[in-house]
């Protein structure tokens, strides 16, 4: 089942994400990516409903570049974390999205952030969060092992402890996983860690 | 407890000057409930029970040449085999090709709907759509009736200028891209011979042969699947229909009846 989890280290913020597409009991798909890069400086997890989580996801995304072109600079990751949670709030009451997201971003002067924003529209400012059963698990261990101001390493080093923890002790885990990162020099893909082939 | 229909009726005003009013007259025109404590719940139910094609076994999936799309023909309602002869792939263009599990009409509907778009799209701008394109029309189409009882699941695969094209799209609005799937009640037992039998280098003969095995074996495990192992291809000049067999013909071909010997052979009492 879903397990996403993210961290803030020093002068970075990085989130993981299972990779598993699942209808009941079977498994469409093994490499679907669930970390949106939102723009230059932003990555967005997202877990929840599949229709939802794309829909939803694809809208803010658009949204936020609008934002861009038209005003020729870019959201922060503070503004772009509230109107995420805004547009959540206002379809909560209409037709909800049922997604559960970590907002991670760099800003110039403020550095790193991540957000927690969950399908009920509650947002707030984290320096390690998690969703889904995995996060049973890897709260625990974020709890014990993270420090604030980590180095990448160690902090990759933490992501696989979550990993191992939740590959070994959740029963219905996910066999891959993707890990991003977001720092000065921008959004990307870090790492996969695929455990079975996934084409 | 009644449902007060009354509301439902026209008014007939009482003939003037005649007194004599039947007797259940003021009772209002109702009928009875279902007698259960959950009513949406029971609607739910009848609802699902009166949907035709449950059971399907459909699969697709890309490799070196183009796309394998093939699918059982079985139609049931309930424990009912309605039809044996039900065309589960349907051609939206010459260069795409849908599949079909869940509601029949709604995914014939849908697609039928979904090959206006695309005819639509090809007048408008000179070039046929894509299949990214045309699966992302069908999913934002479903997501809009998300909740409302549609029933889908469908593969939508082709060629376009891109190359082959393989997309799974359901009513609850997902849409994925991938290299293979299988949908219906069947696709556990298909997903187990395709995953095993798959590589991507395989000729177009191999992979109709093993779409072919992975819907027989299907059929064989699900009940809900059945009637006629159909095997399209889609290359780069379009789809083309390979092969249509019988299951029944096909368990034949696999397994040949192999006469056993006498394992135990009645013999006459010995007298005492």
């Amino acid at each position: 089942m879903e397990c996403i989890f993210g961290l803030v280290g020093d002068g970075f913020a990085l989130i993981a994400a299972d990779s598993s597409a699942v209808h009941s009991i079977l498994v469409h798909k093994s490499n679907e990516d669930k970390v949106l890069v939102l723009d230059s400086h932003k990555l967005l997890g997202v877990s929840g409903e599949a229709g939802d989580r794309v829909q939803f996801i694809e809208y803010i995304q658009k949204n936020v570049h609008l934002y861009q072109f038209r005003n020729g600079i870019p959201l922060n990751t503070a503004a772009a974390a509230n109107f995420t949670r805004g547009e959540l709030a206002t379809a909560l009451r209409k037709n909800p999205y049922f997604v559960n997201i970590l907002l991670a971003g760099y800003d110039k002067g403020i550095g790193p952030s991540l957000y927690y924003i969950d399908y009920i529209a509650t947002l707030h400012k984290i320096d390690k969060g998690a969703f889904g059963y995995g996060s049973y698990f890897s709260l625990a261990m974020m709890d014990r092992y993270f420090r604030s101001g980590m180095s990448l390493e160690e902090a990759i080093d933490l992501v696989d402890k979550c990993i191992m923890e939740i590959r070994s002790r959740l029963f219905v885990a996910p066999p891959n996983f993707v890990i991003k990162i977001v720092d000065q020099n921008g959004a990307r893909e870090y790492a996969w860690r695929e455990s079975i082939s996934s084409d | 407890m009644k449902l007060d229909t009354s509301g439902l009726e026209t008014f007939v005003p009482p003939s003037r000057g005649l007194n004599v009013l039947p007797s259940d007259f003021t009772a209002s025109p109702a009928f009875d409930l279902p007698g259960c404590t959950d009513f949406d719940g029971f609607q739910k139910n009848a609802v699902q029970m009166v949907k035709p094609a449950k059971g399907t076994t459909t699969l697709a999936f890309i490799f070196k040449e183009g796309v394998i799309v093939a699918a059982d023909s079985r139609a049931s309602m309930g424990g009912y085999i309605s039809s044996q002869t039900v065309k589960k792939i349907i051609e939206i263009n010459p260069y795409m090709i849908g599949t079909m599990a869940g509601g029949a009409a709604d995914c014939q509907f849908w697609h039928r709907n979904l090959g206006i778009k695309c005819r639509l799209h090809e007048l408008a701008n000179k070039r046929r759509i894509s299949v990214t394109g045309a699966s992302k029309l069908l999913a934002n189409i479903l997501y809009s009736y998300r909740g409302m009882g549609l029933s889908v699941g469908t593969m939508i695969a082709g060629w376009d200028e891109t190359g082959p094209g393989l997309y799974y799209v359901d009513s609850e609005g997902g849409r994925l891209k991938g290299k293979r799937f299988s949908v219906g009640s069947g696709s556990p037992y298909a997903y187990a011979v395709l995953d095993s039998g798959y590589r991507f280098d395989l000729s177009i003969e191999e992979a109709a042969e093993l779409a072919r095995r992975a819907i027989y074996h299907a059929t064989f495990r699900d009940g809900a699947s059945g009637g006629v192992a159909s095997v399209y291809y889609v290359g780069p000049d379009g789809w083309k229909k390979l092969s249509g067999d019988d299951v029944g013909e096909l368990h034949y071909k696999y397994y040949p009846v192999v006469t056993s010997s006498v394992e135990q052979e009645m013999a006459e009492a010995p007298v005492a």
